[in-house]
């Protein structure tokens, strides 16, 4: 037990208090972005062309069907050989490892994210559309003052476990060496050869991040809770 | 000449694939008075009133409300032709549409129901929004109940709230798609009493229900449908007297089995 505390001081600390400020920073871009992405690829799925449908689709099956790990290295490894060239311009999809990470993770979300938006979109009953259009509210209106705010409090709790999964998947990053969490831990028990206590550490870490992240859900949802479907 | 009734409907056919639930309805609804549409389930009476509301659009056929053709009207030949998409909505704006589940946004108040498209749609402010709303709700006897949402009122409250989200805009004509349909003896009779009341204002109203006391008291027309087809019109008197046609003693059994008798 002191030898597990020893790394949460000096120099071991603060690489372990960095790596977890990576973490979180990885994690909050990636799964904001991922539900901003996730939500575009439901709206047009669900309004846009059939064409569009179909592509979307495919993209989020390829996704949905392959593992992160194989994604992230296909993207770090692959994408500087994916050039685009414009005439005598041309750009590499050459990034960072954090740039990296944080698309790779955005991606993978927003695969997973349109899904469960696009099954709150199916979830509101009918009525409630067909109620705002003989008031008289336009498209734009009724999807921004109706459907909207019904998905947010259906989809609430699929989405806390999504953001979830997606802490979790940000351990995969050390692969590309992404200096998050997974990293240094694993610099520290490759140096001591202390896999046992340093993962120990890391299990607590991302446990706890887990907890607040429920926690919050939970508070969100009690506030919403009075919205829930009326019955008759 | 004669006058130009609140809903006007001519030939109007409704397929869904190979299913002909419409199959050439006429119908005119007078002004000022109430409608009833009965009918065996699967009849198409709920399909009707969904195209007045144009929340289907009929395949064949045509309907005018207050004289106006709504989403299809006749070309320079006399051939059925689809309106701009612009004229539709100043007819559907004379309508006001209440539905079996309510329907009301579980995330807005009661209040917040009613006042929403006076904000959004007809750009009232807030507080005038308010006062109307609130108004609105007096009249259905739910003032006090303002501030909650759908989820903690009662069925009936709710639909009493979905009437006044309704009226709050003003329509010239109310569709009811079985109003009562989901509620509870008890909590009929309030949503009934609301709908008394908003005829003797005489607001034209066209409603699909069940309640054949009600139709038999309130209603000044009777319309029957039964496979698509409008079977019989006219006074309660005349289509609930005797002689009846067969189709409707046949319907009528099954609510004098249910101790109807004596409303008739």
């Amino acid at each position: 037990m002191t030898s597990l505390l020893s790394y949460l001081t000096g120099e071991d600390g603060r690489n372990i208090l960095s790596g977890l400020i990576n973490t979180c920073i990885l994690w909050v871009i990636g799964s904001g972005l991922g539900a901003i992405f996730g939500f575009l690829i439901a709206v047009a799925r669900r309004y846009g062309p059939r064409l569009i449908d179909y592509v979307l689709q495919a993209s989020v099956e390829v996704i949905r069907g392959t593992p992160f790990l194989v994604q992230i290295y296909l993207l770090y490894f692959g994408g500087p050989y994916l050039c685009l060239s414009l005439g005598e311009a041309s750009a590499c999809l050459t990034l960072d490892p954090f740039e990296a990470g944080i698309l790779g993770l955005s991606v993978y979300g927003a695969a997973y994210y349109s899904e469960l938006f696009r099954a709150g979109f199916e979830a509101i009953p009918r009525g409630h559309v067909e109620a705002a259009e003989t008031v008289g509210l336009d498209r734009w209106q009724t999807l921004t003052r109706i459907i909207l705010p019904e998905m947010t409090m259906l989809v609430l709790p699929s989405m806390v476990n999504m953001t979830i999964l997606l802490l979790k998947e940000t351990a995969v990053l050390s692969i590309i060496s992404v200096k998050e969490l997974k990293f240094q831990v694993d610099i520290i028990g490759n140096r001591d050869y202390a896999f046992v206590e340093s993962f120990t550490i890391l299990a607590l870490v991302y446990w706890a991040l887990v907890e607040i992240c429920g926690a919050l859900g939970r508070a969100a949802e009690r506030r919403l809770s009075r919205y829930r479907f009326a019955h008759s | 000449m004669s006058i130009v009734p609140a809903i006007r409907a001519r030939g109007v056919v409704k397929r869904f694939a190979d299913l002909e639930v419409l199959t050439g309805i006429d119908l005119d609804v007078a002004r000022g008075a109430v409608t009833c549409l009965l009918g065996p389930s699967g009849s198409g009476k709920s399909t009707l009133l969904r195209c007045v509301a144009f929340l289907e659009e009929c395949t064949d056929g045509i309907i005018e409300i207050d004289g106006e053709p709504l989403g299809f009207g006749l070309g320079p030949n006399g051939e059925r032709m689809r309106l701009p998409a612009s004229s539709i909505r100043p007819v559907r704006s004379k309508i006001g549409m209440v539905f079996q589940q309510f329907n009301l946004w579980p995330h807005m108040t009661a209040l917040g129901n009613v006042a929403e498209a006076l904000v959004t749609v007809r750009r009232l402010s807030r507080s005038e929004a308010h006062d109307r709303a609130m108004a609105e709700l007096d009249k259905v006897g739910l003032a006090k109940r303002a501030g909650h949402y759908p989820s903690e009122l009662s069925g009936g409250q709710q639909q009493r709230v979905a009437i006044a989200r309704a009226l709050a805009l003003e329509p010239r004509i109310m569709l009811f798609d079985e109003p009562t349909s989901s509620l509870d003896p008890e909590l009929t009779g309030e949503v009934l009493n609301v709908m008394r009341s908003l005829a003797e204002t005489g607001m034209t109203m066209l409603v699909v229900t069940h309640e054949i006391g009600f139709a038999a008291s309130v209603a000044s027309k009777i319309v029957f449908l039964d496979h698509g087809r409008l079977l019989v019109e006219g006074a309660p008197g005349d289509v609930f007297g005797k002689p009846r046609h067969p189709r409707i003693d046949q319907f009528l059994d099954t609510y004098l089995d249910r101790g109807a008798a004596g409303l008739i």
